[in-house]
């Protein structure tokens, strides 16, 4: 076993010492007017810069100081222990079954007594996982249906309806169904294209009006919201994981790891010349889930 | 003083036991520490937390001085974040310096882990450690995700509703999964009060049970050590707690938070009042989950896109990298010591630790996994890459697919060359 005194012999160990001392004041002292004047920042309005520098500060010469002070002034050394078992010897293991199966009478049908303890006690544990149910309401159609109607006028954000002059060309608007506005699970976008011959494979033309066509907003991959078109190319682009939907062939995807195009939303003209509704979407919009085909 | 207490309590016994442990000096030995420092940074900073923020979804206006969101509708958990940030002293430094804390206590986990594996040191006795950690790191995890989520702005709703579509994606469950936690469809009128529950209460318990137990295990199994001079199975060489270790352990400790507080005011972090309040129809280009989530998000982007449908069932898409990927990495991760052990048949106790490059297959797969899960976190960053360096965003999903196969069969075989060159040049080891 060696354990040494940092302190040597000679001037060099005593001003190495000295300097030591040194580092150790200046830390303290350093860790101590900041604190002072964290404390002055705080009462004169606060700064969030000053606050974390001069908390840093504190907190670190306090640091400081005690390393210091270990390294320089404190035993180090080798030091040897021994480990010693990891298990436990046979008398520990003996005892413990002693005290362990302690003072029990003889009982005709112990194991029958315990099935029915742990019967017990699994039964009260399955009950108690019954409140869970209240957390929640059942799925239910919920995720099968929107807010759309047949009729259901399509508003902006702000509530004021649609005409199809008032989308620029190559536009997008975000609609939602009339008295939904801003409900989670219909945003839908009314993109307007050029021409309508463009569309073509998977769009169900009888669902455009003028060369808009309205799909659903949310993404088929993990629900974010399709917000970046490029018009030059007619895609819809998700931000969350780059899914790629071309706009004329019935938003289906043409990169990224959505698999399903987004939803097309039946549109016409209502007697106002508005845009409407012609029907819910088709199919659940969104993400997939396990019995989304039912 | 002392003496009063130890009339009643009879501690000196126990006490001079402790002090005088012994603790192997290295300074890799210390990447725990940081962990556990930053835990202790995380409940202080935390319990100031939340006297100020306010578990809420019910619709609120900001009226307070940050001028660009005065009158802007909000939810209440919003408004109070905000207000926090900019009506309350010192509200935006506390708010960061936790945000920060939890940003490192994940790394330094992620690094202690990797250290403890390239080292050997979760063979017997010490697997149940290992499972500990795994654990641990599973629920920081997880904690994190809830504590920024909870905030209700633009990017962690996004964050939110992902994760929800990936819940819901679980076969035969997820629907009613998701029904149940959220309290309905998306957002759902309850998941805010549920996490500020879960983050606050029911994970920092556990986590600190864990914590606990696992460095009770740590002083009863005694730490582990390197080779070296007079260093046996047998034994343990190093510094006795009191008073070096102890003084050096606390400096350390000041250190660490001395760090993170210049990071909280210094360091701009999670600037929830430019992302704006959480719109379930509104979305911001580079949206991005805080750092230890980025491969989950790398994954979700590089997964092509298939999905199993069959009779009106499906496996969607977001399933596999979303559920079974971490399924898949977190069983493996426990599993490793138990099928280290059988694969070499090595079943006996070990406490003097492997230097990496004795062990050259362990330490060339440790590198593949690292190379395979690091893939995927840049790729969590796809876009981003793509508008900094200009280059077509499919071009970049292609480069990640080759890459996350190919890195880690190079990494590792290149470790592996390495590792025996290592080996070769010290010559043989003598102890």
């Amino acid at each position: 076993m060696q354990e040494t005194e940092p302190s040597g012999s000679g001037d060099a160990a005593a001003s190495a010492a000295a300097t030591g001392e040194r580092v150790v004041i200046g830390a303290f002292t350093a860790s101590t007017l900041a604190a002072l004047a964290l404390a002055v920042v705080y009462w004169r309005g606060g700064q969030p810069q000053l606050e974390g520098v001069l908390l840093g500060l504190s907190l670190g010469g306090i640091g400081v100081g005690m390393v210091v002070w270990a390294k320089r002034f404190l035993p180090s050394g080798e030091i040897t222990e021994e480990r010693g078992q990891m298990g436990s010897t046979q008398e520990q293991v003996l005892s413990f079954t002693q005290a362990f199966e302690q003072g029990e009478h003889a009982i005709q049908r112990r194991a029958l007594l315990l099935k029915l303890l742990g019967a017990a006690v699994g039964a009260l544990g399955v009950a108690a996982l019954f409140p869970i149910r209240s957390l929640g309401p059942r799925p239910g159609r919920g995720l099968f249906e929107t807010g759309f109607r047949n009729g259901s006028r399509l508003m902006t954000e702000d509530n004021l309806p649609v005409r199809p002059q008032d989308i620029p060309v190559e536009g997008v608007v975000t609609v939602w169904p009339e008295g939904h506005v801003g409900e989670p699970d219909s945003p839908t976008l009314l993109v307007k294209v050029g021409t309508p011959d463009l569309f073509g494979g998977r769009t169900r033309k009888q669902w455009t009006v003028e060369g808009i066509v309205a799909y659903s907003k949310l993404c088929t991959h993990t629900g974010c919201p399709v917000g970046l078109y490029q018009a030059r190319e007619r895609l819809l682009l998700c931000p969350c994981h780059q899914s790629t939907f071309d706009v004329v062939e019935g938003a289906k995807p043409i990169f990224g790891p959505a698999t399903r195009p987004l939803p097309q939303l039946p549109i016409g003209l209502n007697q106002a010349g508005e845009l409407v509704a012609m029907g819910d979407y088709r199919e659940p919009i969104g993400p997939g889930f396990w019995n989304r085909g039912r | 003083m002392a003496r009063w207490v130890d009339d009643r309590l009879g501690a000196a016994y126990l006490a001079t036991k402790a002090l005088r442990k012994v603790f192997p000096d290295h300074w890799s030995f210390m990447l725990g520490e940081l962990s556990l420092y930053s835990f202790v940074v995380l409940v202080l900073t935390g319990v100031y937390l939340t006297f100020f923020f306010e578990p809420s979804q019910a619709e609120a206006t900001y009226r307070g001085s940050y001028e660009a969101l005065r009158g802007v509708e909000m939810t209440a958990a919003y408004r109070s974040a905000i207000e926090l940030s900019f009506d309350v002293r010192a509200g935006l430094v506390m708010r960061q310096i936790h945000h920060w804390a939890a940003l490192l206590f994940v790394a330094t986990m992620v690094v202690h882990m990797a250290r403890v594996f390239f080292t050997g040191a979760f063979r017997r006795p010490r697997e149940i450690n290992w499972m500990l950690g795994v654990t641990l790191l599973i629920l920081a995890v997880f904690n994190g995700f809830a504590g920024y989520s909870l905030l209700d702005d633009q990017l962690s709703g996004t964050g939110l509703r992902i994760a929800y579509s990936v819940a819901l994606s679980i076969p035969l469950a997820g629907t009613w999964l998701v029904s149940l936690l959220f309290g309905g469809e998306f957002p759902g009128p309850d998941i805010i009060e549920r996490l500020y529950v879960i983050h606050i209460l029911l994970l920092p318990a556990v986590i600190g049970l864990l914590i606990a137990a696992h460095m009770g295990i740590l002083l009863r199994q005694k730490h582990t050590q390197f080779a070296g001079p007079g260093r046996a199975e047998g034994n343990v060489v190093g510094e006795r707690v009191w008073p070096t270790y102890a003084a050096k352990g606390l400096g350390l400790f000041f250190i660490t938070t001395a760090v993170l507080a210049a990071l909280g005011g210094l360091a701009q972090i999670n600037p929830i009042w430019i992302y704006g309040p959480f719109e379930p129809a509104e979305v911001s280009a580079a949206s991005q989950p805080d750092w230890y989530m980025g491969w989950l998000d790398g994954a979700l982007r590089l997964m092509p896109p298939w999905e199993v449908r069959v009779f009106g069932f499906e496996l969607p898409n977001p399933f596999f990298p979303g559920a079974v990927l971490p399924g898949l990495t977190f069983a493996l991760l426990y599993m490793w010591p138990f099928l280290e052990a059988r694969v070499t048949g090595d079943r006996s106790e070990h406490h003097l630790l492997d230097r990496p490059r004795d062990r050259p297959v362990r330490t060339a797969l440790g590198v593949s996994t690292i190379a395979f899960y690091g893939v995927l976190f840049l790729a969590g960053g796809s876009d981003v890459l793509s508008t900094t360096f200009g280059l077509s965003v499919n071009a970049v999903f292609q480069a990640f697919r080759i890459m996350l196969v190919a890195l880690p069969v190079a990494g590792g075989w290149a470790t592996y060359r390495l590792c025996k060159e290592l080996s070769l040049r010290d010559g043989p080891v003598v102890v």
